[in-house]
């Protein structure tokens, strides 16, 4: 017996000594479940390409200014090229004109220059998109965890609302409230950008306020929230530095599949005419401008708000989903 | 069950309840009722003709009395009349709902068809060619707004076309009503059809393929090889009816919102079905039909969540509603 344990002293300490020897670059380290996220997800080309596009689309409207100003032929988004000097943006009879060495994308009825205002239609589209969607997501995070955690009456209250609001008709109550404010603003609350943001936020919450709760449901029962408690912990210590950390990943795969959903909204209330006004350049109300006109022939002035549409919502969607999977490579509740 | 029943619809006339309200205060917060006489009234009238015309639809009244006025009606089977031109909402909607209907019945077969087929193949080719065409064009659909798609769709299928001399597509905003030809009626709505069955068909691919793949790891799947079963009786009869839950939900939850009215594809194709009129009606503050169509709006998703609770004990042998 002696023997045996000594012996196996020994087998531990030649392989402690060995080990270094046989390969000093094998080290092995602790890896924390975010880095291991990251990793996995620096190895999905599609989620890298579509990140790419998002970072080239964050640009374009970041610089946009830059761009309209000091590149081609100093174009301003509410610019209207009548002539008669060149470039001229509107054709003898008052038409757009068609993509040119001017003009790469065109212009609108107003001859306006479709490229600048598609650029400059970015900026609404991130702002509306980033800021909705972390309107939405902190109001379902504190609503959420305070349901969950309390229980009781305030779950009930609280439970009942979000079901209320998940029936809600969404667009029909949004262009309802929209319309209101758009003839009488609410205190700060004017038409286009901010009443946008708040009615996305005001209708999404309850989504992610329903998941989140359930998940506090389950981890209010395990066994580091009691001793936390026992330990003196104050809920709101309890909610915010014990629960919280356990919604982290979830909640950022939802926030970033709920991005391109909030861009698709805000492009859409501005389509219906109650979202982004006059002479803001925004993609959803250029497309609805163009719905006029592209029978005559100017399809561009459809197609590359459409484009620009379309490409922003797809790098989104491909990164949100590489996003999840880096989280969370068998899906989990918020999928 | 017939307690769940009862439970469920006291609930549901409970939620339209609070919806009708809501209606009612977001009128009344607003600029409903000022702008309402004020339009009627004409440009150039006197403030003596427009409170005669706010008198005259009781739009002077409390709003808690004119709530009350519209309970009493609707208990009586009448939504009232529209401010403008004093029509029946009860004929209003009638006439919009069989458009709003027909578009939602048509597109929602092909969806489900386009998106349950591919998400079966995609599932159970895993990985292959045509799981990876399936699963990139569902994204692609999945990201594409619907009046995009049916912009796009009329700009080439039907412009495009009809200036080449091709006329196969109709005109957007052609209805024709399914008792006076069925084959006119499908025809003017082959391209609304389309585009929501493409936008949403996405969704149904991923779930489908996701709930197939989940359902192949579980016991019986192996149990039913084992028996010798064949292999496509194993897929349909056995994987795709245990892993139809979620899609029965997710169908329920869409024609539930549809239903009340497809607004951005009835706008984009000029169909006057509920949503197209809910958006008029918004537009204009015509307070009568907008709570009409918000009445058959969360009518319409309060049943099809009713629906899908029953249909899972159909298609699901291991759930019973109790």
């Amino acid at each position: 017996m002696a023997f045996n344990i000594q012996q196996a002293e020994t087998d531990v300490a030649g392989a402690v000594g060995a080990a270094p020897a046989e390969g000093a670059a094998k080290k092995i380290e602790g890896r924390s479940p975010w880095r291991l996220a990251w990793e996995r997800l620096r190895h999905d080309r599609a989620a890298m390409i579509s990140l790419g596009v998002i970072v080239f689309i964050v640009l374009l409207a970041l610089l946009a200014p830059i761009i309209s100003s000091h590149w081609i032929l100093n174009q301003g988004p509410n610019q209207q090229f009548r002539g008669p000097a060149p470039p001229i943006g509107l054709s003898p009879t008052g038409q757009p004109v068609g993509p040119s060495s001017s003009f790469w994308f065109g212009t609108d009825d107003q001859g306006r220059s479709i490229l600048i205002r598609v650029i400059y239609g970015a900026r609404i589209s991130l702002i509306v998109g980033v800021a909705a969607t972390v309107v939405t997501v902190a109001g379902g995070l504190v609503i959420g965890l305070a349901a969950g955690y309390f229980g009781g009456i305030v779950d009930t209250l609280l439970a009942r609302f979000m079901d209320w609001l998940l029936a809600v008709p969404f667009y029909l109550f949004a262009i309802s409230l929209v319309s209101v404010v758009l003839v009488h603003p609410i205190g700060p609350i004017g038409p286009g950008l901010p009443v946008v943001i708040i009615v996305l936020g005001f209708f999404g919450w309850a989504a992610v306020g329903r998941i989140v709760r359930g998940q506090v449901l389950s981890i209010r029962e395990k066994e580091y929230i009691e001793a936390a408690r026992a330990l003196g912990a104050k809920p709101f210590r309890i909610m915010f530095v014990d629960i919280l950390p356990n919604l982290l990943a979830p909640l950022i795969v939802y926030a970033t599949l709920l991005i391109p959903l909030n861009i698709v909204g805000e492009a859409s209330l501005s389509f219906l005419g109650v979202g982004i006004q006059d002479p803001t350049a925004d993609w959803g109300k250029m497309i609805a401008d163009s719905a006029s006109l592209f029978e005559y022939g100017p399809w561009w002035y459809l197609v590359f708000p459409s484009l620009a549409l379309l490409i922003t919502t797809l790098a989104f969607n491909i990164f949100g989903d590489g996003v999840r999977d880096a989280f969370d490579p068998r899906g989990g509740p918020f999928v | 069950m017939i307690r769940f029943l009862i439970r469920r619809i006291a609930q549901g006339i409970f939620v339209m309840w609070l919806m009708t309200v809501t209606v009612y205060l977001i009128f009344f917060v607003g600029p409903g009722p000022s702008s309402v006489a004020r339009v009627l009234a004409g440009r150039n009238a006197t403030a003596q003709t427009v409170a005669e015309v706010a008198k005259r639809l009781h739009l002077n009244e409390p709003w808690y009395k004119q709530y009350g006025n519209f309970v009493w009606q609707l208990l009586h089977g009448n939504l009232g009349y529209d401010y403008y031109h004093g029509q029946s909402v009860n004929s209003i909607l009638a006439q919009a709902f069989p458009i709003t209907l027909s578009l939602v019945i048509g597109a929602s077969v092909i969806w489900l068809v386009i998106g349950v087929l591919t998400g079966v193949i995609s599932a159970v080719k895993t990985r292959s060619l045509w799981d990876r065409s399936f699963t990139g064009l569902a994204l692609f659909f999945y990201s594409m707004p619907s009046f995009v798609l049916g912009f796009l769709l009329i700009l080439l299928l039907y412009y495009d076309l009809t200036k080449q001399g091709i006329n196969i597509f109709p005109a957007p905003g052609t209805w024709v009503s399914f008792t006076s030809n069925p084959l006119q009626w499908a025809h003017g709505l082959i391209l609304p059809w389309i585009t929501l069955a493409l936008v949403s068909a996405a969704t149904y691919t991923r779930l489908t393929r996701g709930s197939m793949l989940d359902v192949f790891g579980e016991d019986f799947i192996r149990t039913a090889r084992a028996k010798g079963m064949s292999e496509n009786r194993v897929i349909f009869r056995h994987n795709l009816r245990a892993a139809m839950t979620p899609i029965v939900t997710q169908f329920g939850l869409d024609v539930g919102v549809l239903i009340g009215g497809a607004i951005i594809t009835e706008t984009v194709f000029s169909l006057p079905g509920l949503g197209y009129t809910a958006v008029q009606a918004i537009v204009q503050q015509d307070l009568p039909v907008v709570i009409g169509v918000t009445i058959v709006a969360s009518a319409g998703v309060i049943i099809a969540n009713l629906l899908v609770d029953i249909l899972y004990a159909v298609v699901d042998p291991r759930v019973r509603v109790n």
